[in-house]
């Protein structure tokens, strides 16, 4: 139980210190991976550990984007209460969404949590007057001051993911280790069985839907105010995408596989497409071999080479 | 003595096939009941039907003088009744520890350790307790199953055909499992085994073509010409 907080801690410690020694580009990279690992954490608690594989959360990550910028943009909130109105969007949107979807089950729970995602893609789209459409907002310098630290700044930008990160990693390990996290786990490998226990599986399936909708409104949120601007290309099939490949090749279900696959899949992009136009192919290959040599992700080979208990 | 479990008039139908006909069906607490008949006359069925896995066609059940038939599985689990299923069914790439502490966890604060050791024990697990559950034998798999119904402490207990995959000796320690656990906890039984149906049954009821065809001890069972004609006779000849 220590050793997990330990382990976890000293990530977070070292990703602390590589504020300091990182080179300006890759300070940048770490920043964006820090904040876009939060949506793939939460991705985990709803793929990972509670077995429901969505296809639509990038709605819940716009919803935190959207939900943060636009009160900025049109009424000048303040970085602060915009990013608790980000989350609090998102969290509803994941209620709603949930409470509707979660009456499917497997390729249905994909393609209604799919359709979900493209009307609310379409709605941002349609509703150009206050989002921008395709446009987008562009949220001011100026405005992305929090207590007179200028989070448009590489510094504090960079704190600031680490601040969420480090949040949304020991919530979910706390989540994951607690009684009602187990049962998730429970849910994943058998919920016919966790129902004929006494446990109420739709309510907790709801609940795992809105904490993982929370966790991505936290990423979107804090992406949009950090970087400075919130776009329909984050609401689109692509964002639902990827957090499922981060988590894939991370490790699913493994506290650590988020950040690891985020990690990853970035500088695998990044290397891929500095060396060829064809990066997508590259990209392609390696995850097909590490589907095939490494099928439960990073986080799963270390699992299963170093640390069995591993979280 | 009120009855603990009561079923009035329960029927269910697939598609036009009757596998569940107006049982009326009345357990006492502190029984232990038997649930036999050939195969597909409707135990799992109706055993299904009360625990909520499945919704009846018509009828009513009652559990502890409360009506529960509108009731989602997991409330009557709440409620104090447990069910172990004829398939096995653990959660395979847990522990054993695990998969016991998930049973316990739900009504327990605290204690949940004591809870899962004791249970274990009761079942002669205690030393695989951080096995996965997954690697047991089948037959170890239902003890594992019974070991997640004791720490569930359940007022009614329902297993479906647990013997299924033990060896002699396990049924034995089985028996006197089942002896000891009614004590405190009402015990229905879907069983094919009959030595352990004559052995443990207060009472026996059998089912035949989704409807009760005799009801009584052992022995009266045993000695109806119906069963024998229906059942007895032709499976438990031996």
């Amino acid at each position: 139980m220590r050793r997990d907080y330990l382990v976890h801690g000293a990530l977070l410690a070292a990703l602390l210190v590589a504020h300091f020694l990182l080179p300006a580009y890759h300070h940048g990279v770490m920043a964006r991976v820090m904040v876009l690992a939060c949506f793939a954490i939460g991705y985990n608690v709803l793929f990972g550990y509670t077995g429901l594989l969505s296809l639509g959360h990038a709605l819940f990550f716009a919803a935190g984007m959207y939900g943060a910028g636009m009160p900025m943009h049109l009424w000048g909130t303040g970085p602060g209460a915009a990013f608790a109105m980000g989350v609090l969007a998102a969290t509803l949107v994941a209620l709603v969404v949930g409470a509707l979807a979660l009456r499917t089950a497997g390729v249905a729970f994909m393609i209604v949590t799919l359709m979900f995602a493209q009307a609310g893609y379409l709605a941002l789209l349609l509703a150009s007057r206050w989002t921008g459409g395709d446009q987008g907002i562009v949220i001011a310098q100026a405005q992305r001051q929090l207590w007179s630290i200028d989070l448009s700044a590489e510094g504090p930008r960079y704190l600031a993911a680490l601040v969420l990160f480090g949040v949304c990693l020991i919530a979910s390990l706390a989540l994951m280790r607690s009684r009602r996290g187990r049962v998730l786990i429970a849910i994943r490998e058998n919920e016919e069985r966790a129902r004929l226990l006494g446990y109420d599986t739709f309510a907790m399936k709801l609940m795992a839907v809105t904490l993982s909708g929370t966790f991505a409104g936290v990423a979107g949120a804090g992406y949009g105010i950090l970087f400075g601007y919130v776009g329909a290309s984050f609401a689109t099939v692509q964002y639902s995408i990827y957090p499922l490949l981060w988590v894939l090749l991370g490790g699913a279900g493994t506290i650590l596989g988020p950040f690891l696959g985020t990690l990853f899949m970035y500088y695998l992009v990044d290397t891929a497409s500095d060396l060829t136009s064809a990066y997508l192919l590259v990209v392609g290959v390696v995850l097909i071999l590490l589907t095939l040599f490494a099928p439960g992700g990073i986080g799963g080979e270390l699992r299963r080479r170093l640390w069995r208990a591993m979280p | 003595m009120t009855a603990i479990l009561s079923t009035r008039g329960l029927g269910r139908s697939f598609a036009g096939l009757r596998a569940v006909n107006a049982v009326d069906f009345d357990l006492s607490p502190g029984e232990i009941r038997a649930l036999i008949g050939p195969n597909g006359a409707g135990k799992t069925t109706f055993v299904s039907m009360l625990i909520g896995r499945i919704a009846p066609s018509e009828g009513r059940i009652f559990f502890d003088g409360a009506e529960v038939t509108a009731l989602p599985a997991h409330r009557r689990v709440r409620l104090g009744m447990a069910y172990t299923f004829q398939i096995t069914s653990v959660f395979g790439r847990l522990s054993l520890r695990e998969n016991v502490a998930l049973a316990a966890r739900r009504r327990l604060r605290r204690g949940v350790d004591a809870a899962v050791e004791e249970a274990l024990a009761r079942v002669g697990l205690a030393e695989r307790a951080g096995e996965v559950a997954g690697d047991l034998s089948y037959g170890h798999q239902r003890l594992l199953e019974i070991a997640m119904g004791l720490a569930q402490a359940p007022r009614l207990l329902i297993l479906d055909e647990p013997t299924q995959g033990l060896a002699d000796s396990e049924i034995a320690a089985f028996k006197a499992l089942i002896r000891e656990i009614s004590a405190t906890t009402a015990i229905l039984l879907i069983e094919h085994n009959m030595s352990v149906v004559m052995e443990l049954a207060d009472r026996v009821t059998v089912l035949n073509f989704g409807e009760v065809l005799a009801e009584g001890t052992p022995a009266e069972v045993q000695a109806s010409p119906a069963v024998q004609a229906a059942y007895l006779g032709t499976e438990a000849a031996g």
